[in-house]
């Protein structure tokens, strides 16, 4: 797979739009001119709050709806033009699985396999039955999918993103529904795609789902992308936020804003606020020699989450 | 970019496998036939000529006869106790006005718009289908329902007449006798074109289908065109347009147990079914393949 990957290696993105567009016939602009670039393979973690366009710009990506500006690239080939070449290397979890509930897990899989052009007839039923076993879901294959947990329907959706070698796969929310112990699962499994080669593209409202697992990350909001790169790069772009818990908060309050320390609030015995540039340690010796009593001491990094908040402002799932 | 035209299947990926349109066109069918709503429905027509044969059987068992045929139909069902061949033709004459296109009504407006309701559609596109292709499955399931259902009356009247009923020599309408046996292939005959009458309903189906997300909305909506069609049909005023109306030539299948073969309406009724299905076959896969798949 890796090997194969090379050969197809173009060294450039496996997802790239430019100027993406969607403006919905009611007139309300859903995707603002998107510049997105996902690298070859990279976990990329897409964030947004819930109507900020991540669906619809997933959705456009895959040819299921026209973009009225712009244009989009998948594995190096324009979208939708050339779906019947890409979509075959790209397996999707869009939204939520989607099952016929009247049939088997089995058959929902038989199903989705026939209506991929490159597959070969002969070799289906083995390629189904990987697939399940991969998901964890052999035991349930002959039950009725209508008799599915949430948990079940989600990996069965998994599956069927699973049924061939995939150079991309797209997972919109993949952990929906599940237990602990089964995002776990989806985590590791999706570690182990990243590994074989394959690029992941993945969408999570669980910030520290992406943190644990995400190499890239880009933000969305009100249908504009605010910022791309790697996760790394963006947590270290927000500066961490300076604690201090003593018993004498007046006194260190001073203290520290004689020292630059802003945005100070005070609770109780703790204070925190936004450290001026260079070593905390200079605080530190500032409070003491000020006689200040000092339980404890930190700067606490910053998480996705605080930046997503500073990017997107406001609450997780409101939209804008 | 300025490349709009929908090129949903432009050039062919190079590993397709030759058979993979008859694996989706299986898999089709296979997904229509083992819907419980389907298999309902087919037992809701089976149903119908064991009721016509049994009530025919339990007035007639006196030694009376039966309706002089006094509504503008053909009057096959005063034969029905001389041979149980006409119970064929009397079902299916019987089903015609409504059982039968509803029943296509509901299979054509849902097989677009229930998976689109269902989520399913999406998986199906990104497999990918492709849409054109994904369409004509659906087209092609569709037809083999029509058939089906046709079928399904016609056997159920064969069975129900052989059993209750005398069988043999066929008098036919222009009077003249023909052996059961080749009675039995008018019958046939008469099936296929019951069936493809149905056509034009299936592709207006299909493309009502098309246009929506729900498949509630689409079965009660063609369904719905189905009533106000044969109600305007009935309505003597208007009977200019007549001839436009898909159902206008139903019933044209009676024909075909004259001798010789009276030719016309049948002609007639095969091409506006070809008509209709160019029509709003073509209109279906204009908004399908242009549509956003956001379901």
């Amino acid at each position: 797979m890796a090997e194969r990957t090379a050969v197809a290696g173009d060294t450039g993105a496996v997802i790239a739009t430019q100027g993406l567009t969607k403006r919905y016939r009611g007139g309300q602009l859903a995707v603002d001119a998107l510049d997105l670039s996902v690298p070859r393979g990279s976990v990329f973690g897409f964030l947004g709050p819930n109507g900020s366009g991540k669906t619809t710009t997933i959705r456009m990506l895959l040819g299921l709806i026209q973009p009225t500006g712009g244009a989009a690239h998948l594995l190096g080939e324009p979208m939708p033009g050339s779906g019947r070449r890409v979509l075959p290397r790209v397996g999707a979890l869009i939204e939520g699985p989607a099952l016929y509930g009247f049939l088997s897990g089995r058959a929902n899989l038989l199903r989705y396999d026939a209506a991929d052009p490159t597959a070969d007839p002969r070799t289906r039923a083995a390629r189904v039955d990987r697939a399940l076993e991969r998901v964890g879901l052999s035991g349930a294959a002959a039950k009725k999918a209508r008799a599915y947990s949430l948990g079940m329907k989600q990996r069965l959706g998994l599956a069927a993103a699973l049924l061939q070698p995939r150079e991309l796969l797209v997972l919109d929310e993949p952990t929906n529904g599940l237990d602990p112990q089964g995002m776990r699962e989806i985590r590791s499994l999706v570690r182990e795609l990243a590994e074989d080669g394959s690029t992941v593209f993945l969408s999570s409202h669980l910030l520290d789902e992406i943190e644990q697992v995400c190499t890239h990350t880009a933000v969305m909001h009100h249908g504009r992308l605010v910022t791309q790169g790697t996760v790394a790069e963006m947590s270290a772009g927000a500066r961490g936020r300076l604690t201090v818990t003593t018993p004498d908060p007046g006194e260190a309050a001073r203290v520290l804003k004689e020292h630059g320390v802003s945005d100070l609030s005070t609770a109780g015995e703790e204070l925190s606020g936004d450290p001026p540039p260079g070593d905390p340690a200079e605080l530190n010796t500032a409070l003491v020699r000020a006689g200040v009593r000092v339980r404890a001491f930190g700067v606490r990094q910053a998480s996705l989450e605080d930046v997503f908040v500073s990017l997107t402002g406001e609450g997780f799932d409101v939209a804008g | 970019m300025s490349r709009a035209e929908p090129v949903y299947d432009a050039r062919s990926a190079p590993r397709v496998s030759p058979l993979w349109l008859l694996g989706l066109f299986r898999s089709e069918l296979l997904v229509t036939f083992r819907r419980w709503r389907t298999l309902a429905l087919l037992g809701v027509l089976a149903a119908v000529p064991v009721l016509v044969g049994v009530a025919v059987k339990v007035e007639t068992s006196d030694g009376g006869s039966i309706g002089s045929g006094g509504g503008e139909g053909p009057a096959f069902i005063s034969q029905v106790t001389n041979n149980g061949l006409f119970l064929v033709f009397t079902s299916l004459a019987a089903t015609l006005p409504f059982f039968l296109p509803m029943a296509v009504g509901v299979v054509a407006g849902d097989a677009v718009a229930g998976e689109a309701g269902a989520g399913t559609l999406r998986y199906l596109l990104v497999a990918p289908a492709g849409r054109t292709r994904l369409l004509l499955a659906k087209l092609t399931t569709v037809v083999a329902f029509c058939l089906a259902a046709t079928l399904t009356v016609a056997v159920a009247a064969l069975l129900t007449g052989a059993l209750l009923f005398p069988t043999g020599e066929v008098t036919l309408l222009s009077g003249t006798a023909v052996s059961f046996g080749e009675g039995l292939l008018r019958a046939g005959a008469i099936a296929v074109l019951v069936a493809a009458g149905l056509l034009g309903l299936a592709a207006l189906g299909l493309f009502v289908s098309s246009l929506t997300n729900s498949g509630i909305a689409a079965m009660a909506t063609t369904v719905g065109l189905l009533i106000t069609v044969q109600i305007l049909n009935a309505i003597p005023q208007l009977d200019a347009f007549h001839p436009y109306l898909f159902p206008h030539y139903w019933l044209s299948f009676a024909d075909l147990l004259r001798d010789p073969v009276y030719w016309d309406d049948i002609l007639k009724n095969l091409g506006l079914q070809a008509l209709y299905t160019a029509v709003f076959g073509s209109a279906a896969w204009a908004a399908f393949t242009s549509r956003d798949v956001t379901a």
